[in-house]
């Protein structure tokens, strides 16, 4: 009974080493940096929010083997970007170049960020308009003086209002 | 005025979902689906190809017949294609022509399945490493592309094809292409 238990608790211990994908080799840390990098920046064009390093899915797969056979062929970021691109349009970069498709995307957080100060800013500029400062006339300041040197002694008011 | 901004939070809300479930139900009805995505290929020329078809002679995108046809991408691993191939047995009984791209699969299974249920496509090109998928921008199969007369893509299709995705999708796009070159 204890031998299953442990084998059991051997087979859960184990589950983490099922998520290891390829290992590919390569010729200098740049070249594994940069993979490494396109991982994490690719999307899975099949599954709706992960990035290639993530996705286990056919086309993950198939589309790290040709990232690193480009990688190894000395292709530039920019042509293996435009390369992704051309195929699965801007879905597949996380971070998607700025065109007229994108715009939306990138310009609607500055917008509604603009908006808000402005509605905060006439908000403001409304509350502070609605008690305007107005000068004591006479009678209010004479009840005021009252009221002042009921509270404290005169002695201690010396240079006061009179 | 100011009764009116009491209820603002709750207008706001009743609105949102409203959109959500206008949302939801266009999904229901097959009318949206949020996961497809429109080909980066649109508009663009099919890409260039040389491949082996399944009966093991070679075709390449120059000998494509100059009209417009269907290219649907499937494989015998895929639940979904089974359910779409006799639609497609339909669609070529109909004389659509239909380009067959087998993706990703072996060719004897291939073969015995276009024996069992029927060969739709006047070719299949036999696309054993996914070349001319990554080439196209396959994401799974089946997709179905419509390619006009000049090899230009016009359309894709992600998912199974059957009377309503043709009648809704396909018939407009194909009325519309027959207007342009009669």
């Amino acid at each position: 009974m204890n031998h299953r238990v442990l084998l059991l608790a051997l087979l859960l211990l184990a589950l983490p080493s099922w998520a290891v994908i390829e290992t590919y080799q390569f010729d200098t840390d740049l070249q594994r940096q940069r993979y490494n990098a396109f991982i994490e920046e690719l999307r899975c064009p099949k599954c709706q929010n992960q990035n290639l390093s993530g996705s286990d899915s056919a086309i993950s797969q198939d589309l790290r083997r040709q990232l690193h056979a480009m990688i190894m062929a000395g292709k530039s970021d920019i042509e293996i970007t435009q390369y992704m691109v051309d195929r699965y349009g801007d879905f597949i970069l996380y971070r998607p170049r700025f065109n007229a498709a994108t715009a939306v995307l990138w310009l609607l957080p500055v917008g509604l960020l603009l908006g808000g100060l402005a509605i905060w800013a006439l908000m403001a500029s409304r509350r502070t308009r609605r008690v305007p400062i107005q000068p004591l006339d006479d009678h209010d300041r004479a009840a005021l003086d009252s009221l002042l040197s009921d509270e404290e002694k005169p002695s201690e008011r010396s240079g006061g209002n009179s | 005025m100011s009764r009116i901004k009491l209820f603002l939070p709750l207008i706001i809300f009743l609105v949102l979902v409203a959109i959500f479930f206008g949302v939801q139900r266009r999904v229901q009805t097959g009318d949206y689906s949020p996961t497809a995505l429109p080909s980066a290929l649109l508009n663009k020329p099919f890409p260039e190809f040389s491949l082996p078809t399944l009966q093991g002679e070679s075709l390449s995108r120059a000998e494509l017949p100059k009209q417009w046809l269907l290219v649907n991408v499937w494989a015998t691993w895929c639940p979904t294609c089974h359910y779409e191939h006799p639609f497609l047995v339909e669609l070529a009984e109909r004389g659509v022509p239909i380009l067959g791209v087998d993706y990703k699969d072996r060719r004897e299974p291939a073969l015995k399945w276009l024996a069992e249920k029927g060969d739709p496509y006047f070719a299949t090109v036999f696309d054993e490493q996914g070349t001319l998928g990554l080439d196209l921008g396959v994401t799974g199969a089946p997709e179905t592309y419509l390619v006009d007369a000049e090899g230009i893509v016009r359309f894709r299709y992600q998912g199974a094809l059957d009377q309503k995705v043709w009648d809704e999708q396909f018939a407009p796009m194909l009325s519309s292409l027959e207007e342009a070159s009669p």
